[in-house]
């Protein structure tokens, strides 16, 4: 209930400072992507800090959802058309993940890595060369129908959806596996199983972000959704700590928001991204929030912790 | 009735023989010990019969329900919800879980709700969470350990971390447990709190125990039966008295006699 009440507030709140113009649309852009960020970054945790399996390719997976999404709705310009077109896309996704996990995530270790970085690619450069994806220059005056309520409406769904997922006994498999996989396997977990089945959620969710992104910012090309933009979102994951949702939360915003404020500083810009970046690793490098939720209890101790600090001096 | 039967199980490691026909057999309800000197194949044995490991010939069959079970092929999941659970010798503990969630997933196979649900949380979800709690914290009384629910596995005292184990093997609802090394590292204290614990639980569940163990005093004093292993084969089986005297095990032990010059 209070998770309800808290949820509702973050949507008003946003809503009342969108439509009295508080937040520009320069600030919107920025909303925007810190939601798709969250969504993304929340999935690739799925797989990666849950399920203890190394993938590069999740924006392959959101360009199969940004791609369907976008032809869907140029052809019938709709709400229905984009509610159709985010679903087909995440669902194209999710076929891609099952397809390329099946025979990858029967092996133990890397190798998911390297298959999920050449699955990117592939799908990159199937793009390039399509016709129907109009090649390098893209596909341009995509309907525009995302707005914060979309957003907002995904991006609780997925992170509700895969939180709860973990709390879940499947979860709990996924878990497993990462925490030692023979022992999973001896425990009756069926480990091929989980891993795919992680690895699915997490490109179908990585499909609604790609196809929330391509319907918002109305232009798509093969470019944006290179290694680099896999690398950004493990960045995100890995930052905010592996095997936390909320910290995937707060890193996203935290990097949108350091990201932006530096849009003032274009020189050295990047510079400073990567050297806040080094900066958080050395100081937590377990990540923001290690493998721990942001709760109410959770700040609760932190703040028993404070007070006893004080107390000591 | 027989419950486990390795027939002429045989695994190599390139040129290395670890497992040589090796072939054993539970009755069931028996505890049984498995003795040889280190290097002997025991824990190989153990990888062979729950699936770590794919024998490269041989047969393992398990007698439940009337059915016979082959078990040689299949993948330890699968091995394992037919009926044969397992512990480690070098523990593996999923050891940044809590206590609780240790066990919860290893009552994963009792999970009647799909996926729907586990997204969803509907009222049916909680219902037998609740329930696979319930039966948890049941199990972890046997091992006291019901009051460190909430601790992180790895933080437990080293006999504790043992305990967990065999809960959580038995957690998968075994016919057949296996227990690699169940006393290593314990003082005689904790090794015969752990003594009353297998004889408890095997009362209490109706297993069948098979047991890798170099601590002596424990071998013999609770199992009925014991097969020595040395270099991969099974040089002796019988009774603790009779593997007690027998010459083929002091010799694997210490060693031939040397013949007068």
């Amino acid at each position: 209930m209070k998770k309800l009440i808290a949820l509702g507030l973050t949507y008003a709140v946003i809503q009342i400072l969108i439509m009295t113009n508080l937040i520009s649309d320069y600030l919107q852009a920025t909303l925007v992507t810190i939601c798709i960020n969250i969504i993304l970054a929340v999935s690739l945790n799925l797989i990666t800090g849950f399920t203890g399996q190394f993938s590069l390719g999740h924006a392959g997976f959101m360009s199969i959802g940004a791609y369907v999404c976008a032809l869907i709705t140029m052809r019938t310009s709709t709400i229905y058309g984009f509610i159709i077109g985010v679903f087909a896309g995440a669902l194209a996704a999710a076929i891609m993940g099952f397809l390329v996990g099946l025979p990858t995530l029967r092996l133990r270790g890397d190798y998911l890595a390297i298959a999920s970085l050449g699955m990117s690619e592939i799908i990159r450069i199937i793009f390039l060369n399509l016709e129907i994806t109009n090649g390098a220059a893209g596909l341009n005056n995509i309907p525009q129908f995302v707005n914060w309520t979309w957003l907002f409406i995904f991006m609780t769904a997925t992170v509700l959806g895969i939180s709860n997922f973990i709390k879940s006994s499947h979860g709990r498999a996924c878990i497993s596996i990462r925490e030692d996989e023979i022992a999973a396997e001896a425990m009756g977990i069926d480990t091929i199983k989980y891993k795919v089945i992680a690895f699915v959620i997490g490109a179908f969710c990585a499909g609604i972000a790609g196809a929330l992104y391509a319907s918002y910012f109305y232009f798509i090309k093969p470019d944006l959704f290179g290694f680099l933009k896999s690398v950004d979102i493990l960045v995100i994951v890995v930052l905010g700590g592996m095997g936390s949702i909320s910290g995937s939360i707060l890193a996203a915003i935290l990097l949108a928001l350091i990201s932006t404020y530096l849009q003032s500083f274009p020189e050295i810009r990047m510079v400073l991204y990567a050297a806040a970046l080094i900066a958080i690793m050395i100081f937590r490098p377990q990540g923001l929030m290690g493998s721990r939720e942001l709760s109410l209890e959770f700040i609760g101790e932190l703040g028993n912790r404070l007070k006893s600090r004080k107390g000591r001096v | 009735m027989t419950i486990l039967n390795a027939n002429k199980v045989t695994k190599s490691f390139g040129g290395l023989t670890a497992v040589a026909k090796a072939s054993l057999k539970l009755e069931k309800g028996e505890l049984v010990g498995l003795i040889g000197p280190n290097g002997a194949g025991k824990t190989t044995l153990f990888n062979l019969l729950t699936g770590i490991y794919t024998p490269d010939s041989g047969t393992i069959s398990l007698y439940k329900d009337g059915q016979e079970i082959m078990l040689q092929g299949l993948r330890p999941n699968k091995i394992c919800s037919n009926g044969l659970a397992r512990t480690f010798q070098n523990i593996r503990l999923f050891k940044d879980l809590t206590v609780l969630e240790n066990v919860l997933i290893a009552m994963h196979k009792n999970v009647k709700y799909g996926f729907v649900p586990s997204f969803l949380h509907l009222p049916y979800y909680k219902k037998q969470e609740q329930e696979l709690i319930n039966d948890s914290i049941e199990l972890l009384k046997i091992f006291n350990l019901d009051d460190k629910k909430d601790e992180l596995a790895k933080n437990l005292p080293y006999g504790e971390q043992r305990h967990l184990e065999i809960a959580r093997a038995l957690a998968t609802n075994p016919v057949v447990l296996l227990l690699d090394e169940p006393a290593a590292g314990m003082n005689p204290a904790e090794t015969a709190e752990l003594t009353r614990i297998i004889k408890e639980i095997r009362q209490k569940f109706d297993l069948t125990i098979l047991l890798i163990e170099h601590d002596m005093s424990l071998v013999m004093n609770i199992c009925e039966r014991i097969y020595v292993l040395d270099y991969g084969m099974v040089i002796a089986s019988g009774t603790p008295e009779e593997i007690r005297s027998n010459k083929r095990v002091i010799e694997a032990y210490l060693g031939e006699e040397v013949n007068n010059a």
